[in-house]
């Protein structure tokens, strides 16, 4: 990493009411880069992601982005960082009122002027990117399945094409196969857009391909961040518990006994 | 001293509860004016959405109008007959279609068509927008650089503001006819003479005063359903009470400003 790193949280709180949910955020992307944040359910993954866009506003902490500080910025000066960024949200979050091409030309059409006939031709192009056939721009998104509504959602979040694209669990609710070819996308999105990405999964697999770096985040801290390969040395109780995916282990689901 | 600690805690205890609720209400009122004058800045600024403002115009004005017909053409009639059986007391029938005329036009027309529009339209969008918050399309719209306030919220307070008084005006002409259905052909008027009544002593100011009135209550009801929907959470749940809250809260400041506004204009 060298030079101001793209994207710079640090210190970020965030509470709902008298829940602590981020209690101290610090994590640096660096320009090109692509880092996965691992965690449990629950942990505050999206709504660090949320905070980072200004959706939420933090309640103490920095957010740089190339350098600059975001939190707190409102209005044009807000809509003009957001045209660096795209994201696909958890829930996809599609516009159920547009069928689906105009969801993913959505950006292109409202955000940067562009003219129907040229963001249509764009965007059936990403949705093939996606595995997703012409037919499909017509449909609604409720006519879709979970897992056809998340790739359209990958396809809008690149679709005007940006610098910095936020994942928040791009592959969850997806078949192995389909879940391999948005792998492979990412990291081609990484290197042919040159985008900094920041993805959020709860599938290790999928971490191991895409990452550059993996980062855990736990009781609203990164308590952990390294390479894969540093991941498959490292002998934090924490991490290797989640990645194995075991019950037993320092991470304690509050759960009552039956 | 332990009593009087005792006498105080109890006493306190409902009193903090009030003042929890005041302050509460306090702080929804400032929410409503911030998104108010929010949402009226971005009305005169750039970019406009002309579509999406082109479908609320027809969304609220030609679909509502089957609604606001049907309300005004019955109330006309129901007048007609109501003055009709009230002035045969005195011998003052002659004045029922001047009743007719002024009570829709100043006030019948306006506060009815402002309170099932509120059903209507205030719901849907109170709906729309709170399904599209809890949804997090209402998010997706920021990120994908497009102000929700103006995409969203811009055209549905410009369309309510400017097709109410386009459907009252249709409700006048409409509620006037049925008062004149009654009156000409089942309470034995002569039609000529209960037309030329009517306009005798119609004032510009009684139908002016009207849609200024029906303006008014179109903001309110698309304002209502825009705040309580812009702010929805937690689920279906969260949209249903929105709904409910766009509509009962139009509704009770339609009577409200009713008030008001023609306290301005007598005055
Ligand atoms: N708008 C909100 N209001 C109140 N609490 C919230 C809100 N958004 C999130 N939370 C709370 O913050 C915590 C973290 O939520 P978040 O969605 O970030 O979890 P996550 O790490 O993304 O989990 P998952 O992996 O299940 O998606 C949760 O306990 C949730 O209840
Ligand atoms: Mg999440």
């Amino acid at each position: 990493m060298s030079g101001t790193p793209k994207i710079a949280l640090s210190g970020v709180h965030k509470n709902f009411g008298s829940k602590q949910v981020l209690r101290g955020i610090d994590l640096a992307i660096g320009r090109g880069e692509s880092v996965v944040v691992i965690g449990g359910s629950g942990t505050g993954k999206s709504v660090m992601l949320k905070c980072i866009l200004g959706l939420l506003s933090p309640d103490s902490g920095s957010i740089r982005i190339d350098g600059e500080e975001s939190v707190g910025l409102i209005g044009q000066d807000r809509e003009q960082l957001l045209r660096k960024f795209g994201m696909l949200f958890q829930g996809a979050a599609l516009f159920d009122s547009l069928p689906v091409w105009q969801n993913v030309a959505f950006g292109l059409i409202q955000g940067r002027r562009m003219a129907p006939e040229a963001a249509k031709e764009h965007a059936l192009d990403k949705l093939a990117s996606v595995g997703l056939g012409p037919e499909v721009g017509d449909l609604w998104p409720a006519e879709l399945s979970g897992g056809m509504q998340k790739r359209v959602g990958l396809a809008r979040a690149i679709a005007t094409e940006p610098e910095i694209i936020f994942f928040d669990e791009p592959t969850t609710g997806l078949d192995p196969i389909m879940g391999d070819v948005i792998n492979d996308l990412i990291v081609d999105s990484v290197r042919e857009l040159g985008a900094t990405t920041l993805s959020i999964t709860h599938d290790i697999a999928s971490a191991r391909k895409i990452a550059d770096r993996i980062a855990m985040i736990y009781e609203g801290r990164i308590i952990w961040q390294g390479t894969v390969e540093e991941i498959d040395r490292t002998d934090d109780p924490y991490v290797t518990q989640f990645i194995n995916g075991r019950a037993e282990g320092p991470i304690k689901m509050q759960l009552r006994a039956l | 001293m332990n009593l009087l600690a005792e006498f105080g805690r109890a006493l306190g205890e409902p009193l903090a509860g009030i003042g929890r609720t005041f302050l509460h209400f306090l702080t929804a009122i400032g929410r409503l004016v911030i998104f108010t004058v929010v949402a009226v800045s971005h009305c005169a600024r750039p970019p406009f959405y002309y579509r999406m403002i082109i479908r609320q115009l027809i969304d609220i004005g030609y679909y509502s109008l089957p609604v606001v017909g049907l309300t005004t053409l019955f109330t006309g009639m129901v007048l007609a007959l109501q003055s009709y059986t009230g002035f045969a007391r005195f011998n003052a029938e002659s004045a029922v279609s001047t009743v007719v005329v002024l009570s829709i036009t100043r006030e019948l027309a306006p506060v009815l068509a402002g309170l099932m529009v509120a059903g209507r339209i205030g719901a849907s969008m109170a709906a729309e927008i709170g399904t599209m918050r809890v949804t997090e399309q209402i998010d997706a719209l920021t990120t994908l650089s497009t102000s929700p306030m103006k995409y969203l919220v811009v055209p549905r307070l410009l369309a309510g503001l400017t097709m109410l008084p386009v459907l009252v005006l249709i409700g006048d002409l409409i509620g006037v006819f049925g008062g004149f259905l009654i009156g000409a052909y089942k309470l034995g008027f002569n039609p000529s003479t209960y037309i030329a009544s009517t306009w005798e002593f119609l004032e510009p100011i009684d139908v002016i005063s009207g849609l200024v009135k029906a303006a008014v209550f179109g903001f309110l009801v698309a304002l209502m359903g825009c705040y309580h929907g812009y702010h929805s959470r937690g689920g279906a749940q969260g949209v249903g009470t929105a709904t409910t809250n766009a509509v009962v809260s139009a509704s009770i400041m339609i009577l409200v400003f009713n008030y008001v506004i023609t306290e301005m204009f007598a005055g």
